[in-house]
């Protein structure tokens, strides 16, 4: 009889799984902590957590393609003399010229005007193809100034004062050398070349206090025109946008931990801020217990990817949702025809998020005027354009079955939730019961 | 000149009369009466005046100027001439932290002390302080010319792109990637302008030490880690 080991199947650590383990190696061996562009990539709980009930016998539902179930959203009623009206709740979000090449802003601006919704500047200023390609454009007024003059303050729709994001509340921008170019250097007044890192706090306020004597300048500015909206990061949603009404925005934008950056460190995207689940009913708890739910209009973003997850936020409380990484992916971002190319990466389509590097084979985020030029502003603003009409089709439709002939009369009682985690950050109660944890109504 | 009392007319009603002023305007000289300290007096103006404003003010006087002169008969608050495109702005008495934050161009000249984070993140603008500075000036500078008259507080130019510091008194500390630097003849020169714009005529640019960037944290390098 044979004393060998019996055989047993290798077993990995869960703990110390195959990304942990490539990542040790790789620290070792560069010394640098890994940067990358995107948002969290973890499981959190999201909008897929969510259902619609759908009408039934306590509540009948609308026709699809007859009856009418609009979509208009208006950005700004609280102080602007000019609020932006859209024809759709869904705007796309701030992504600088910069990160992305000026090809790629030009298709924002493209999709999002034939869609009749707002695109949003970054950190790195305005640039001639947003503006004139943008009917709707947000300025960014961010920590580092990159870019800021009175001229293109006057000339945006509204002014987005960035506290924060979802990928690295806290965090500013990065922008690493190879994205340096001429044009990018010229605008930022920086080096050629060089690895720029946005300052994180905005230099010259500290605090709600100050931010409200910003907010009075830039309305003087402009003449109280532009409706200001303050984003911030899903941190603590509910003292945050207590804070921002405060201040005196007129919109409040909530950025959870999904939402993309064009690049940071992969330690601060996955452990610092919370999911866009968790931070849209403290967000409206804030606004309701001030008086100002739709008065001072909320926008919420971080991994909206459909209808569904716009019509989801809409129904807990948002006035508007925001898309980035899905609007890159609707350009072309990441697809799957570039494989071999994706490849030579050492990477693969869906899952590429160097975009720091510069050699994005998709011409999208790159200042390399080779790789730019692979991306038709034109064909990819309508890819944009369709993608926000079937997003716009999708929520109608879950509008209509939920019984309403307006996106915003959707409410949090027309959801249920699959998870006891889902059901307890977005306030419903778990699917069969009417437990929602945390309400106290067992 | 055509004067306005800030007791009797809205701040308001101040900024949209200097805004609606265009290059060529023959309303040239503006009077400022009665600030008391308020924030954002003549803010974003785009035209060649003179403002003159007779007292102190809050925040963000000045802010985004582009052409035009505007002086303070008083002190200044936070962010005065905060993102200044071009033209002057002068500060007779003391001004609060930030000033001349983001600035592009043109001239801010303070004949008191300045607080701390003047000059943070400047972009092209010249500054000229009489008195001293407090910490942290200079923060992240990028472009343009800080010359100090007297002290400067800790950390001076911590982390600085391209902007170029003189300091005539001493310097407490100075911040990472901030160096003392030779003051070679177009130095003496370029200080020399700037001292004459500013209209300060007894000081010897020789009485001035030039700090700037050492530009090692350009780019990443771990063995660089311990400087932040």
């Amino acid at each position: 009889m044979s004393y060998q080991n019996p055989p047993t199947t290798p077993r990995k650590s869960a703990t110390f799984d195959d990304y942990t383990l490539s990542e040790i190696r790789r620290a070792a061996q560069t010394g640098i902590y890994d940067i990358r562009g995107g948002g969290a990539k973890r499981k959190v709980p999201h909008f897929d957590d969510l259902l619609f009930l759908g009408a039934s016998m306590s509540r009948y539902p609308l026709e699809g393609y007859r009856e009418k179930c609009s979509t208009a959203v208006t950005l700004g009623t609280r102080f602007a003399k000019k609020p932006i009206e859209l024809k759709i709740p869904i705007t796309i979000a701030g992504m600088s010229f910069g990160s992305l090449s000026a090809n790629a802003k030009e298709a924002l601006g493209r999709g999002a005007t034939l869609a009749g919704t707002s695109t949003t500047t970054g950190d790195g200023g305005m640039t001639p193809e947003e503006r004139g390609q943008s009917e709707k454009l947000v300025y960014q007024y961010l920590p580092s100034r990159y870019g800021m003059n009175p001229d293109d303050l006057r000339k945006a729709d509204a002014i987005e004062v960035v506290v924060g994001q979802g990928a690295k509340p806290g965090g500013g921008g990065m922008l690493l050398g190879q994205k340096i170019s001429d044009r990018v250097a010229e605008m930022r007044t920086l080096p050629k070349g060089i690895d720029q890192r946005s300052a994180c706090r905005h230099p010259d306020w500290t605090g709600p206090d100050d931010l409200e004597i910003k907010i009075l300048e830039l309305r003087e500015i402009t003449d109280w025109e532009k409706p200001i909206y303050i984003k911030v990061g899903g941190a603590r949603p509910y003292y945050d946008v207590a804070l921002a009404v405060k201040a005196g925005a007129d919109v409040v934008v909530v950025d959870g931990m999904q939402g993309g950056t064009a690049a940071t460190q992969e330690v601060f995207i996955e452990h610092v801020g919370q999911p866009t689940l968790a931070c849209i009913r403290p967000a409206v708890q804030a606004l309701q217990d001030l008086g100002m739910h739709r008065k001072v209009q909320l926008i919420v973003s971080g991994g909206i990817r459909n209808g569904a997850d716009a019509a989801k936020a809409l129904a807990l409380g948002a006035d508007a949702v925001s898309i980035g990484t899905a609007a890159l992916v609707a350009l072309g971002d990441n697809d799957p025809d570039l494989e071999a190319e994706y490849a030579k990466l050492n990477t693969t389509a869906g899952a590429y998020d160097d975009w720091h590097e510069g050699r994005d084979p998709a011409g999208i985020t790159t200042q390399d005027a080779e790789l730019a030029k692979r991306l038709d502003p034109v064909r990819a603003g309508r890819r944009l354009a369709n993608y926000l009409k079937v997003m716009t089709l999708e929520l109608q439709t879950i509008a209509r079955a939920a019984g309403h002939n307006h996106v915003h009369n959707l409410e949090p009682e027309d959801l249920c939730a699959l998870t006891i985690e889902a059901a307890a950050m977005a306030r419903v109660p778990l699917s069969g019961t009417s437990w929602i944890p945390g309400q106290g109504n067992l | 000149m055509r004067s306005i009392d800030l007791e009797k007319t809205s701040l308001r009603e101040l900024n949209s009369s200097l805004h609606q002023l265009k290059d060529g305007t023959n309303e040239t000289e503006w009077e400022v009466l009665n600030p008391r300290g308020q924030h954002s007096v003549a803010v974003g103006v785009d035209a060649p005046i003179t403002v003159t404003i007779r007292g102190s003010v809050g925040y963000y006087c000045a802010g985004m100027n582009k052409h035009a002169t505007i002086v303070v008969h008083g002190s200044a608050g936070p962010g005065t001439a905060e993102n200044m495109m071009s033209g002057k702005v002068v500060v007779k008495g003391d001004a609060s932290q930030y000033a001349g934050a983001t600035g592009r161009g043109g001239l801010l000249l303070i004949e008191g002390n300045a607080s701390s984070r003047c000059g943070i993140s400047m972009k092209g603008i010249d500054i000229v302080v009489k008195g001293n500075i407090g910490h942290m000036s200079a923060f992240m500078a990028q472009s343009g010319h800080l010359v100090v008259l007297g002290d400067a507080g800790d950390a001076l130019g911590d982390s600085i792109y391209e902007a170029k510091l003189f300091v005539r008194g001493k310097v407490k500390s100075l911040g990472a990637d901030c160096i003392e630097k030779e003051m070679r003849p177009e130095h003496h020169e370029a200080l020399s302008a700037l001292l004459e714009k500013a209209g300060v005529t007894d000081v010897k640019t020789s009485e001035f030490k030039r700090y700037g960037s050492a530009r090692k944290l350009y780019t990443f390098n771990i063995d660089n880690a311990d400087a932040y």
